[in-house]
């Protein structure tokens, strides 16, 4: 049975666009018992929501959900909207997918719309008293005026509960007991890995709780790309995860030439998905270095740094950039490959696959470093998914969800790689992950660079580029996950909304599944073995 | 045998005949005041330049093994740098903070400090070169060492930080569990050589070292003291009481100018009075290497001068306490404790058992 007869059988009221991406506009009275529906399907259950994304469509507030089985690698995405703008209600589906709590958090937080039964229905990114939903089509971008108090936080969080009835409950979700012990890591620490704030409550050494707090770094990027053309928008792609700097453009780039309909050149592939595996590898280094640096082990932090300087050295010379590259474009390239570029990259392969027994050796072996991450942080695999927990510290639980294997774009479907997965879903099989991946994605890269094909590296676009109207998504396998972009187009040479998924979100909000029971050191270890960027966010 | 040798280079002479010299032309309390400061001064401005020493070393040591060549900027290969920072940090401001205990706050680096100085002052140098010498000094010893974790609570209670307060604690549970470790391996050297008093020691080792002479027992009380004198040092892999990746700096992350001066020295000089004390009771302290049966070798040996020894031997056990500390990661509290009261402390009371039945059956040299 095709997913749209499910959708039908469940609500026969669902209407579908085909223009781009196939989507299912529900009402949202029957939204929740589709979504219920879907997510306790008996041969194919969508038990993966990849995102939410908060829509305002001018008349209407709604959103749109994405979601994949686990099983058959089926996407389907879900739209239901309110017309009260005044008090815009959706009913919320945390309790079938956990990945929804802090995504509705994020739809409310911007666009103002209320999830009913979700029982945290705090902002995330913007402060609490911030005026307004920003990213409303008719916000007014002066009525936050620069606040120069401290904040506070919250004691209690807002909710928007209901019974079966529908009648308001009244009953007050306090985040942390009055008697409890919460130690406040961050904004500005040592190993949060950027300015992630995490609200910790402790029973001596123990972690009871965690409570995120983001938006430190906030930057409004989907805001400020509704008003750039799309070839601007590309340039802030690269300042979200800043280790998968090309893979997000990459991302992005795909998206908008599959909209516009223009095929890249086979050469222009190839140079993006060497460019690609360079920067994973050159992340899991990054990912290296730090999660030993968290847990005290400053030496092997520069074993990392000293091999990755080989791969930025690549990519500045054939990007011109090192960390932010600005290499992808829609069409292709921005400039070609420099003559020696497939002799540096084998020479680094080489040099790599001689020197990772050194990592291995001091560090995988290490008694030290074993113990404290073998048994910590675990994440079941149902806790993995429900959570969104993708890229490598979803595959470390067991979970197959390399998007370069189940829904392979660029070259990828045409070379043969490992997808590495660990079934012992605690920190150490998060870091033997991504040991591995370098290796993989080494494999790769060796079984394209001497293939790559003579021929344009782009071609040539119009200088204003107007997407059809539609909606638009891709998603590749970014550094640490599926980094998705989505694009709803008026018919502009502006994006009428731009969205993308980010990769650490979720691995942030699983914090709190994965840290409960632990120690504080094992909070900054598993912080580390994780792997999440704030850039990408906050966004 | 013949320890004639040990006269060779003694200044026992020199400095009795100073105090002969002092109280003929003055009272004999007045000349021991004067002796007593000067003595003072001597210690204080010899724990400044170990320091110094022990900073640009860490610097270099840490450098060389993470592929970097650390300080070259300030001076011949970065010297001075270690000069640059010291008189930077006198210059800084001490800060006061709001809703501190100030009295506390403000006594707690100099407990830190005067702990490190008083155990310093054990330290057998040389032949006739040693401050404190008692004939309960492995007592005295522990027993001073023991303050040094009064001041880091207080530092962290005072504070008024829960970073502070955890790493406070953290280190309260650290200390005190190792010391028990620390206490049994003095306790089995004691029971070899049969004396308390530090000189004593290291007299007792004119024919050979402690951990040849020992040889099982020995070896063993010497890896559980590095591992325990480690930890008292708060050095790392047992530096969770400061852990920087967690609490930022821990017990001491609210002390600035001076007064965070005052606990930075006193973890560099713990380091070096750790490798001393590993010295003085398993390495011979001051005494010269020698092979029995090569005279000529042993005779060339007797020839430099007991401090080089002592130094030579200290800054060599520094050089592996900061090989350990720049190879592994930090370990976790309750891993922390369960090595010192599942492992080790039952080891030791093992180890004190063998050394006894082997000290009375005579297998010990």
């Amino acid at each position: 049975m095709s997913i749209k007869d499910r959708i039908l059988a469940i609500v026969p009221e669902a209407t579908f666009t085909e223009q781009a991406d196939l989507i299912a506009t529900v009402p949202a009275s029957s939204f929740r018992k589709l979504a219920e529906g879907l997510r306790y399907d008996k041969e194919d259950p969508m038990d993966f929501m990849r995102d939410i994304v908060g829509m305002d469509w001018g008349e209407s507030l709604g959103a749109y959900y994405y979601l994949e089985s686990t099983k058959t690698y089926n996407r389907i995405a879900l739209r239901t909207e309110t017309t009260d703008r005044e008090n815009p209600l959706l009913p919320s589906v945390c309790d079938l997918w956990k990945t929804a709590e802090i995504k509705e958090r994020e739809a409310y937080d911007f666009f103002g719309i209320k999830f009913t039964n979700n029982p945290d229905m705090r902002r995330i990114f913007l402060r609490d008293n911030w005026v307004g939903f920003p990213f409303r089509k008719d916000y007014d971008l002066n009525s936050n005026s620069l606040d120069m108090s401290n904040e506070t936080n919250e004691e209690f969080s807002d909710d928007y509960l209901f019974d079966a009835d529908g009648k308001e409950l009244d009953k007050k979700n306090r985040i942390f007991g009055k008697k409890e012990f919460v130690v406040n890591i961050g904004p500005q620490h040592p190993s949060t890995h950027g300015v992630l704030r995490l609200r910790t409550s402790v029973v001596g050494e123990t972690v009871t709780k965690v409570d995120p707090v983001c938006g430190y770094i906030h930057r409004g990027i989907e805001k400020m790309n509704e008003s750039l053309t799309y070839p601007q928008t590309l340039a802030l792609t690269d300042r979200l995860d800043y280790l998968a700097a090309n893979q997000n453009r990459h991302a992005l780039c795909m998206c908008i030439e599959k909209a516009i309909g223009i095929e890249i050149p086979e050469r222009a592939d190839y140079i993006r998905t060497i460019i690609d595996e360079l920067q994973r590898i050159d992340s899991h280094l990054l990912y290296f270095a730090c999660l030993i640096m968290d847990m005290g082990g400053l030496t092997p932090f520069f074993y990392g740094f000293r091999d990755r300087e080989i791969i930025l050295d690549i990519l500045e010379k054939t990007t011109g950039g090192r960390l932010i590259q600005n290499y992808n474009r829609i069409g292709g390239v921005q400039a070609d490959i420099y003559p020696e570029f497939q002799k540096d990259v084998k020479a680094f392969i080489k040099h790599m696959r001689g020197i990772i027994h050194e990592y291995h050796e001091v560090v995988t072996g290490n008694v030290i470093f074993t113990t404290r991450l073998k048994g910590m942080g675990i994440l079941t695999n149902e806790d993995a998914i429900s959570l969104g927990c993708t890229g490598g510290s979803g595959r470390a639980s067991g979970w197959h969800n390399d998007v370069r294997k189940h829904h392979p774009y660029s070259m990828y479907g045409k070379v043969d790689f490992k997808e590495i997965v660990y079934n012992e879903c605690d920190s150490f099989a998060r870091y033997m992950v991504r040991m591995d991946e370098i290796m993989e994605s080494m494999k790769i890269i060796e079984q394209l660079i001497d293939n790559i094909p003579e021929g344009d590296y782009l071609v040539k676009t119009k200088p204003i580029i107007r997407v059809p109207e539609g909606v638009y998504s891709t998603s590749v396998e970014a550094s640490r996950g599926e980094f998705g972009v989505l694009i709803e187009s008026k018919g502009d040479k502006v994006p009428y909304r731009l969205h993308y998924r980010s990769t650490g979100f979720p691995l942030v909000h699983a914090m709190d599944t994965v840290c409960r029971g632990n120690k504080i050191a094992d909070l900054i270890a598993i912080g580390g073995s994780m792997d999440y960027v704030i850039p990408d966010i906050d966004r | 045998m013949d320890n004639s040798f040990l006269d060779y280079y003694n200044i026992a002479p020199v400095t009795s005949w100073i105090n002969d010299m002092l109280c003929s032309i003055m009272p004999q309390g007045f000349a021991y005041l004067i002796e007593g400061l000067v003595i003072a001064v001597a210690l204080i401005l010899a724990y400044a330049v170990f320091a110094i020493i022990l900073i640009y070393m860490e610097r270099k040591v840490c450098a060389f093994f993470q592929l970097r060549l650390g300080p070259m900027r300030v001076g011949k290969w970065g010297l001075l740098q270690v000069f640059a920072d010291v008189f930077k940090i006198l210059i800084k401001e001490i800060i006061r903070l709001k809703n501190a205990d100030n009295l506390l706050y403000e006594l707690a680096p100099y407990v830190v400090i005067l702990a490190s100085i008083l155990t310093f002052s054990c330290l057998p140098w040389h032949k006739g070169l040693q401050v404190i010498d008692y004939n309960i000094g492995v007592f005295f010893l522990l027993a001073v060492s023991s303050i040094e974790v009064v001041g880091i609570i207080l530092a962290g209670w005072s504070s008024r930080n829960k970073y502070s307060l955890i790493g406070a604690m953290r280190s309260g549970a650290m200390m005190i569990s190792y010391e028990l470790s620390l206490g049994m391996v003095m306790l089995t050297m004691v029971v070899m050589t049969g004396t308390m008093s530090i000189s004593g020691i290291v007299e007792s080792q004119a024919n050979g070292w402690n951990i040849f002479k020992g040889h099982i027992p020995a070896v063993i009380a010497f890896i559980i003291y590095l591992i325990a004198g480690n930890a008292e040092a708060n050095r790392g892999p047992f530096d969770l009481s400061e852990a920087e990746q967690e609490l930022t700096a821990g017990y001491h992350t609210e002390y600035s100018g001076m007064h965070f001066g005052f606990f930075y020295l006193a973890e560099y000089l713990n380091l070096f009075i750790v490798a001393g004390i590993a010295t003085t009771i398993f390495l011979g302290g001051w005494m010269p290497f020698h092979v029995s049966g090569l005279d000529g070798f042993n005779a060339i040996m007797d020839y430099v001068p007991g401090i080089i020894w002592f130094l030579g031997k200290t800054f060599f056990i520094v050089f592996v306490l900061m090989w350990i500390k720049w190879t592994f990661p930090r370990l976790r509290i309750d891993q922390v404790l369960r090595l010192e009261w599942k492992y080790l402390l039952p080891l030791g009371m093992l180890n004190l058992l063998l050394m006894a039945i082997l000290k009375v059956t005579g297998l010990v040299f």
